[in-house]
């Protein structure tokens, strides 16, 4: 039952991909109001998969690398719904729906969904960490796509080649802006959610505090050389990616481990 | 009832054949002479159009009288150059005029205001009955759609409106931004002004003779910094347009890049519009640094107008539902009108004008 709600959900994400490579090919892009509505409409079947699933098991749904990629990607259009009007980030969605496509699918196509019997019993402060820290990702994954929309224009602006594409993308000045605001939102909550690590009461495996502390100093790093003006807006788009790709190599990397150990 | 639409213009008359024919009439007493029950007279640089709706038949001929007939002029030696548009061809060239495609530089917005107000003054007049009122109203809607649901009027095709969409896409509102004028002649005024136009107010006019510079500062609301102090100027500005006359580089990356360590959080923007080049081209290459010379925003104006060119076919489709909504909405009578008496010549214009 819960996998309707989530096939449903990457339908309309699969709708909002279309429709802008059917946008970008008639160069004809428009696809803002489209790609809101079916992120809105996906979101919502994405809720209800986590809610359907969080019933069946009594906790956080998060218990293996299937439900962890979902979480993810429903807290990218979490951060996209929160973030793209209040900004004004014309075509994020454009951008969004690909990522969260991705996720999704490979979520439902690979053979990750393995039930197995979570030894650990539910514990607030688990949960609380391990989802603050997947809604973190989520805005760090916004910041790695306004990253990628800020490179995109950076290299048509320096090459003076400009696709149609250009004149629909935020100026550079704004999406600078935006990313740094996702990255100040996106630390704060880790932050939150590593320290609440340390009162869940486990002992969590010490090369998952090492990778997450690891992950939180490049953050730390990306926006205290932003802060001091050390960092050209284009290396700090660049360096979104590159703390986006690790995050998701990171959490890899935990959920794996936590599977090893039966921690959800 | 009978539409048509009578006109030349740049794609079938020079401009000696079209200021010939403009300035000498107007709608009502076009609508007067001819004996149209409603006249509208479009004029503007590239064309001097008459929209009718008669119940007679009306001749290109009669109407190319009515436009010269406040002078000598012999309207006959220019009939070649008429063409005329009945009906739903009618409707099909007016939504097309409105919305731009038309245009000399297609998408161009100004004809849409031109139409506007040649609609108003015929209106006032009283030569707008309720056919015309319903015409135009619907191309102020259409040329409208067009222009929201394509991009047939995006880009910008001259220097001053390139430099103006490059710096907004770089920062954004200009209202911040400070720019630096180098060399005060007649393009960097004309592109400053655009600049201005757009919330510019941190202006700085540096010039070999200073009294240039205090002269173009004064006339664009800015100030003359002496030429021996500009270069100092680029640790502070966003937007740098120079247009000198100096042989050599003005400005290289020697120069520039040890003033970049002190703004790497900011973008420079450089439009170099003098021949030869006051900057040298590897100043691209630093980073944060877009540099622009007159080729590349010429280049940027041709991409502007292919791309407008590709739009044109929907904003097409979006006018042929128009004129299909528009020709059934409208009473059958206007379908059935005896034809007009055509030119001798106005079928191959007719045919001419809608191929071009």
């Amino acid at each position: 039952m819960d996998r309707y709600f989530l096939i449903a959900s990457t339908l309309c994400f699969l709708a909002a991909v279309v429709h802008t490579v059917i946008e970008l090919r008639a160069k004809l892009f428009r696809p803002m109001r489209f790609n809101f509505f079916a992120i809105g409409v996906g979101f919502i079947f994405q809720t209800c998969f986590l809610w359907v699933r969080g019933q069946e098991l009594g906790r956080c749904p998060i218990t293996n690398l299937f439900e962890v990629f979902v979480f993810l990607a429903w807290s990218v259009a979490l951060a996209y719904i929160l973030v793209g009007p209040a900004y004004r980030v014309s075509l994020m969605g454009a951008f969004t729906a690909p990522l969260v496509l991705l996720l999704q699918g490979f979520a439902l196509v690979a053979p990750i969904d393995t039930r197995h019997s979570v030894t650990v019993p539910a514990n607030s402060w688990l949960e609380f960490h391990a989802s603050l820290s997947l809604v973190a990702y989520g805005a760090f994954a916004l910041a790695c796509i306004a990253g990628v929309m800020y490179l995109l224009q950076e290299r048509q602006l320096k090459t003076h080649h400009l696709h149609s594409i250009f004149y629909h993308l935020p100026p550079l000045s704004n999406l600078f802006a935006v990313i740094t605001r996702l990255l100040w939102w996106g630390f704060a909550l880790y932050t939150v959610g590593i320290v609440s690590g340390f009162f869940t009461g486990h002992p969590l495996p010490h090369i998952q505090i090492v990778a997450a502390i690891a992950l939180w100093l490049l953050y730390a790093a990306i926006l205290q050389a932003r802060h001091l003006k050390w960092l050209s807006p284009k290396r700090v788009a660049a360096l979104c990616i590159v703390g986006f790709s690790a995050a998701l190599v990171l959490l890899w990397g935990i959920t794996f481990t936590a599977e090893l150990h039966h921690v959800p | 009832m009978n539409l048509f639409c009578v006109g030349l213009s740049h794609h079938t008359a020079d401009v000696a054949t079209r200021e010939h024919f403009a300035g000498n009439a107007t709608a009502e007493s076009i609508a007067r002479q001819a004996g149209c029950a409603e006249a509208l007279l479009l004029t503007t640089c590239n064309r001097v159009e008459v929209y009718g709706v008669s119940n007679k038949g009306i001749s290109t001929d009669e109407i190319a009288r009515c436009l010269v007939a406040e002078t000598n002029r012999d309207p006959d030696n220019y009939a070649p150059a008429f063409y005329r548009y009945e009906d739903n061809k009618c409707v099909q060239h007016l939504f097309r005029v409105a919305s731009g495609l038309d245009s000399m530089v297609v998408g161009e917005s100004e004809i849409f205001g031109q139409a506007k107000k040649a609609y108003e003054s015929a209106r006032t007049s009283g030569a707008v009955g309720p056919y015309l009122h319903r015409l135009f109203q619907r191309a102020f809607r259409v040329a409208k759609q067009v222009r929201t649901h394509t991009d047939v009027a995006r880009g910008a095709v001259s220097v001053g409106s390139v430099a103006v969409e490059l710096a907004q896409r770089i920062f954004g509102k200009l209202s911040e931004c400070k720019v630096l004028v180098l060399g005060a002649g007649e393009t960097s005024e004309r592109t400053t002004r655009a600049l201005i136009s757009r919330g510019v107010s941190d202006l700085r006019i540096s010039n070999r003779s200073l009294d240039r510079a205090r002269e173009l500062a004064q006339a664009v609301g800015g100030r003359a910094v002496p030429f021996e102090d500009w270069a100092a100027q680029c640790r502070e500005i966003d937007i740098l347009l120079t247009s000198t006359a100096s042989e050599a580089p003005l400005l290289t990356c020697d120069i520039l890049a040890p003033m970049l360590w002190q703004r790497l959080d900011r973008s420079l923007f450089i439009i170099d519009i003098g021949v030869p080049r006051d900057v040298d081209p590897s100043v691209n290459e630093l980073q944060g640094v877009y540099l622009y010379d007159i080729d590349s925003i010429r280049s940027v104006a041709d991409q502007s107008l292919e791309l407008r060119r590709q739009q044109v076919a929907a904003a097409e489709a979006i006018i042929a539902d128009h004129v299909t909504e528009f020709v059934d909405a409208i009473p059958r009578g206007l379908n059935r009108a005896p034809q007009a008496p055509e030119h001798s010549s106005v079928g191959e214009n007719s045919l001419r004008g809608s191929e071009l």
